[in-house]
């Protein structure tokens, strides 16, 4: 088991490049310990997993890397540099996207608008233009439009452009929050089990998808499946009762005595 | 819940016109579906809708004029909290007072013997001072939701007409405060005249004011609803978490469509005041409130289509649900009960029968007809 974040000392050249990084992170719910001095970094380019049996704090640590959630102790890092005062909205315009277990669409919106308030960051006309809708607004718009048709295109979803949310099959609704996640041009994506409620092969397309991904961002992955995170994770952080209990390649998490006994010992047998 | 913005762009979009030059390239086929101008589309149908106005006011009696404005003011209102409740999901029981801030404003302004200020200048006084109340009791709702909001909207129902009482002397208390009525400009005067070859009395002034203000209000509303403001405004009501994660201020945006909505019933105060001649907290008690949110409910919660039916049902039903009583041999009084007994009744029904508004039942035989046009099948491509 090795926990490669010491912010001293030659070995902590990797977490300077990392473009993502927390760091000793700890959280407490009352008397119950989520997370206990938690750290791991991203590499550019990298995809990066979590695992860990259920209640193993991961989704805690989701919440603590998108601000929904404040850490009792450690920090959040962007570029080696401690993040202060982590909010929600503040993610997108730190170039952060996060999909939501389950899908999270707006329902009310189509699924190019959908899509296209994922976008929003890229906006530049403000509230007069639109009161008024100026040409400047139209403009606007027509850009996030293709953005978003963009970004649906990629993911193949762009034949249900008009469509709305509800009347979708799920695993398309994934791929539109997928795509909605994506029209940010995040250069790190936090995918939150992005594999749950789908079939084999829309895990596999999925699996290959996020590989294709990691030219332009990195992307941490919390997930259940394990051929899936062992298919794409570059790294893998195994989290036990709020602690990292390895960190590594799949094939060092995947042999590591520690892991087996709090995860895959039980979960072997399933798969 | 229905976005009526959306129903021009999808007849435009299903409609086989090219407009402009599309250039080529892979998305000349999402250009060309695009609507020209949103400016130019909304205001064509205001254009239209002035026309009519016109028609009808030159048209009708002057009985029906003075019903036509207070269906204005109404309409003011009930658009700016369709937009409020309907695509930013913040329920307000409180636009009576609000509607309040604005009268008040405008009977101070332009005082009781019309030697204040020119009434648009007041008009947009008063917008702003509803505005900055608008902005307050928008911070403070917020930060809450559902029951909490109705509550907390309910109290400032209650608590403004109680503050033009207490204030007797400069709000003139329970009697109200009288509003001068405006003359008609004489310009106005003779443009009426050389249209419609018509005099033009203050009632019908007050109607075609009104009915300006409602035609302004309108555009500037539909421009909002099919922009980004409008989306980002549903967004937030339907994920919030979704909403924040895109890089959405929540509270931000729940304060900008309170004041939007704020602004509206301010103007419509405006007008209800110098259309009534009089600002009295009797005329903006809970029931003005009430009847405000059940007019957008019945129309059709977030379309302004919606609020303007809403409004002429609020207008229009009482009287003629009286005439009919009357003519079914009721006495006066037990006709003039039959009025509210059958709001009522109305009033349940949509919510049982069509819960999505009359705009809502219309748009769904519309989609229908459509598709049995088309043929379900292509409703399934992609």
């Amino acid at each position: 088991m090795s926990v490669s974040t010491s912010p001293t000392g030659p070995t902590a050249s990797p977490d300077v490049s990392a473009v993502f990084a927390v760091s000793g992170v700890g959280v407490r719910f009352g008397g119950l310990v989520a997370l206990d001095d938690v750290s791991l970094a991203v590499g550019p380019g990298q995809v990066h997993g979590v695992i860990g049996p259920n209640g193993a704090g991961k989704t805690t640590l989701f919440n603590v890397c998108c601000g929904f959630v404040r850490p009792d102790t450690g920090t959040v890092l962007r570029h080696g540099r401690p993040v202060r005062d982590l909010r929600p909205h503040r993610l997108s315009g730190m170039g952060i996207a996060r999909t939501l277990q389950g899908v999270g669409l707006f329902r009310g919106l189509t699924v190019v608008e959908n899509v296209m308030v994922g976008a929003d960051r890229h906006r530049r006309a403000g509230f007069a233009a639109t009161l008024f809708a100026l040409a400047r607004s139209d403009r606007d718009e027509r850009a996030l439009r293709e953005r978003a048709m963009a970004a649906l295109t990629e993911l193949g979803a762009d034949g249900y452009a008009d469509r709305l949310p509800g009347s979708l099959p799920y695993p398309v609704q994934k791929r539109v929050a997928l795509a909605r996640a994506l029209a940010g041009e995040p250069d790190l994506l936090l995918l939150d089990e992005p594999a749950s409620g789908l079939g084999s092969d829309e895990m596999t397309e999925l699996g290959e998808l996020i590989r294709t991904l990691t030219d332009r961002m990195s992307v941490v992955l919390v997930e259940h499946h394990m051929d899936l995170v062992m298919a794409v994770c570059d790294r893998i952080t195994v989290l036990d009762f709020g602690k990292v209990v390895a960190d590594g390649t799949p094939d060092e998490v995947r042999d590591d005595p520690a892991v087996i006994d709090a995860y895959l010992g039980e979960e072997a047998t399933h798969s | 819940m229905s976005q009526q913005t959306d129903e021009p762009a999808a007849a435009q979009a299903s409609s086989p016109v090219a407009t402009g030059a599309p250039r080529p390239g892979p998305l000349a086929a999402v250009r060309r579906r695009l609507p020209r101008s949103t400016f130019g589309r909304h205001a064509l149908v205001v254009l239209l809708a002035l026309v009519a106005v016109v028609l009808v006011l030159e048209l009708t009696s002057p009985f029906r004029n003075s019903q036509f404005a207070t269906m204005s003011y109404y309409a003011i209102a009930a658009a700016g909290l369709t937009v409020l409740t309907g695509l930013n999901g913040q329920i307000s029981l409180g636009h009576g007072a609000l509607m309040a801030v604005g009268a008040y404003t405008t009977g101070l302004l332009l005082g009781d013997d019309g030697t204040g200020l020119p009434l648009l200048l007041v008009m947009v006084i008063a917008a702003a001072v509803t505005a900055l109340v608008g902005a307050v009791v928008g911070a403070a709702a917020a930060r809450l939701h559902g029951p909490y909001l109705a509550g907390a909207t309910l109290a400032l129902a209650v608590a403004v007409p109680g503050l033009a009482i207490y204030f007797d002397h400069t709000l003139g208390g329970e009697q109200g405060l009288p509003v001068a009525s405006p003359d008609v400009p004489d310009w106005f005067a003779d443009a009426v005249y050389f249209l419609s070859a018509n005099e033009t009395p203050t009632a019908k002034y007050l109607a075609y004011l009104g009915w300006g203000t409602l035609l302004v209000v309108l555009l500037l509303l539909a421009n909002l609803m099919a922009g980004r403001i409008g989306r980002v405004w549903r967004a937030v009501r339907d994920d919030e978490v979704a909403a924040e994660l895109a890089g959405i201020r929540l509270g931000r945006v729940r304060v900008l469509a309170f004041v939007v909505s704020a602004v509206c019933a301010g103007l419509a105060g405006s007008v209800l005041g110098v259309v009534v001649r009089l600002a009295a907290p009797s005329g903006f008690t809970i029931v003005l409130s009430l009847g405000l949110l059940t007019a957008v409910v019945v129309g059709g919660l977030g379309s302004l289509e919606g609020a303007l039916l809403g409004s002429a049902l609020l207008v229009f039903l009482p009287p003629a649900v009286t005439n009919l009583g009357i003519g079914a041999g009721l006495d006066g009084t037990q006709a003039a009960q039959l009025a509210p007994f059958v709001y009522g009744v109305v009033l349940v029904l949509v919510m049982l029968l069509a819960p999505s508004g009359a705009v809502g039942v219309v748009k769904k035989l519309w989609n229908r007809s459509r598709t049995n046009r088309r043929g379900p099948s292509t409703r399934r491509t992609g």
